[in-house]
């Protein structure tokens, strides 16, 4: 239901009062953002000090470290990523299993798993491993990821019809060349846009390596404040300004990127030419495929534990 | 484990502080979110490009940054918090968002029908919104929120980077003090959370089974 149908098409009535209201409300805004702007003086946000490192070359010094922390910061997220798709396929995989002596203790297992703080886990792998700031960050976010990926992947393949894996089986695959090749595929299909969501959750989580020690972007800009502290030079307003808009930048820029797969990805398929030149019409996604799909997959960027993924589990 | 026990009070203080944020965010975030996104469907543009601006941006905004403002940023400019209320509003600005997303998504599955028709028995938007929609969106709205609530349970750990003692760091410290033991300690505090997660998660599951409406 979009917003549309809540209101009548205004009237010039409506129109006049709705422009009232907006208008009393940008004023309230702006005085609301101008207390807040007053108070930032009173504290002396905007003395020129706070400020004048963008004008100096010590700002190439610093945007370099940043640099080098954002570099930190993607490939973090990068190698996780990889590896979190893949252990999630092989949790799915696993998940599926036809022996119970293989499907209970994983369901325990990813039930763990997304149950606890990815923190807990950087912390665990990194005192309990010693494995170094930067691999505790990867690691943790592997895990936790990959089992969350790996639920979704389960969910997606649950919500295709029964008819596909029968098929598989029927024409002799076995079951593991039919969830290989026939289940997997259409499930990622499905999953897409929830998996991509969660990527970019998890480029969010490498910002918990600041706490474990990862020399992430926000860990380096908190160094360099401190460092420009002993200068004299307060710059942590200034410094958070910046990490927001660098996070922002690459967030929306990825948010952009995941609705548009979304938009693409509930299309029906269109597939290229028969052999003989025809093409054949489009099959419906079944129902309940469509269902997880009208879902923006950007509202679901929040997990719980327990829940089964939406309509599939 | 034997540590957890014999430390019982810390694991306790930990537990408590993990609680009380959580209870203290969704109590002021919960009605915020609400209200953010009636503002996100309502007929004032201003009041829409507000809440739009306010969600999209705290949703795209790491947990940890919005930390940073509050324990570091707002002291340098003579705004001293005291840090678990600093990580109250840290968590509450970034969760209301994941509240409003959350409802807006349970308006959004209320059938068109219904609006349409109370549109046309002559009733305002708020009459629209507060008779008819939400109390529909209700029902669909509520596993939804309580995922929000436990992604929140498990968000109060990053409190720890920031000076708040919860259960992470009850972890963090008793694995400095008995090394032997880290394992069991983690394997506990883990549990700890699960503690809290996985009942909520039950609740979820019986709600969406008990409620999901055929439309």
């Amino acid at each position: 239901m979009s917003g549309s149908v809540l209101f009548d098409a205004p009237g010039p009535n409506a129109m006049r009062r709705s422009r009232i209201l907006s208008i009393v409300f940008a004023v309230a805004a702006v005085v609301a953002v101008g207390l807040a702007v007053y108070q930032l003086w009173l504290g002396g946000a905007f003395y020129q000090d706070r400020w004048d490192i963008f004008g100096q070359p010590e700002v190439w010094f610093a945007a370099r470290g940043l640099m080098a922390g954002l570099g930190t910061t993607l490939s973090i997220a990068g190698i996780a990523a990889v590896g979190a798709i893949i252990l999630g396929t092989i949790f799915a995989i696993l998940r599926n299993a036809l022996t119970p002596w293989v499907r209970i203790p994983i369901t325990i297992v990813l039930e763990f798993f997304r149950g606890m703080p990815v923190l807990l886990m950087m912390l665990f792998i990194l005192i309990v491993f010693a494995s170094g700031a930067y691999w505790a960050v990867v690691w943790a976010l592997i895990v936790y990821n990959g089992a969350i990926i790996g639920e979704a992947l389960r969910a997606g393949m649950r919500s295709l019809p029964k008819g596909q894996r029968e098929s598989g089986l029927a024409i002799g695959l076995t079951p593991l060349r039919t969830t290989l090749e026939i289940e997997l595929p259409q499930a990622f299909r499905i999953m897409l846009p929830i998996i991509l969501a969660q990527l970019i959750v998890l480029l969010k989580d490498t910002s918990l390596g600041y706490i474990v020690g990862s020399p992430e972007i926000i860990r380096i800009g908190r160094q360099l404040v401190d460092f420009y502290d002993r200068q004299g030079g307060p710059y942590a307003l200034s410094m958070f300004f910046v990490l927001l808009a660098i996070y922002l930048a690459v967030n929306l820029t990825l948010s952009a990127l995941v609705r548009w797969v979304h938009k693409r990805v509930s299309r029906p398929r269109k597939g290229g030419a028969n052999l003989d030149g025809t093409r054949t019409e489009a099959v419906q996604l079944p129902t309940e495929a469509l269902r997880q799909q009208q879902r923006d997959p950007m509202a679901d960027t929040t997990r719980y534990p327990g829940a089964g993924m939406e309509g599939g589990g | 484990m034997q540590a957890i026990f014999e430390n019982l009070p810390l694991w306790l203080q930990g537990m408590g502080m993990t609680l009380l944020l959580t209870g203290l965010v969704t109590l002021i975030g919960l009605p915020l979110g609400v209200l953010l996104a009636g503002m996100r469907v309502s007929p004032v543009a201003a009041l829409r490009v507000v809440a739009a601006v306010w969600t999209e941006i705290a949703r795209n905004t790491p947990l940890t940054l919005v930390f940073f403002c509050t324990a570091f940023v707002l002291p340098k400019l003579g705004i001293v918090l005291d840090f678990t209320v600093g990580a109250v509003i840290a968590l509450t600005y970034y969760t209301s968002a994941f509240f409003a997303e959350a409802v807006r998504s349970g308006i959004n599955s209320v059938p068109i029908g219904q609006a349409e028709a109370s549109r046309s028995i002559g009733l305002g938007f708020g009459q629209t919104m507060t008779l008819v929609v939400l109390p529909q969106a209700f029902r669909s709205v509520l596993p939804p929120l309580i995922n929000v609530i436990i992604a929140l349970v498990k968000n109060t750990s990053v409190a720890m980077g920031f000076f708040v003692f919860v259960l992470v760091s009850v972890a963090q410290r008793l694995s400095n003090v008995y090394g032997d033991q880290s394992l069991q300690i983690f394997f506990g505090i883990a549990l700890s959370y699960l503690l809290i997660t996985v009942p909520l998660g039950q609740l979820v599951d019986h709600l969406e089974r008990k409620w999901s409406v055929q439309r």
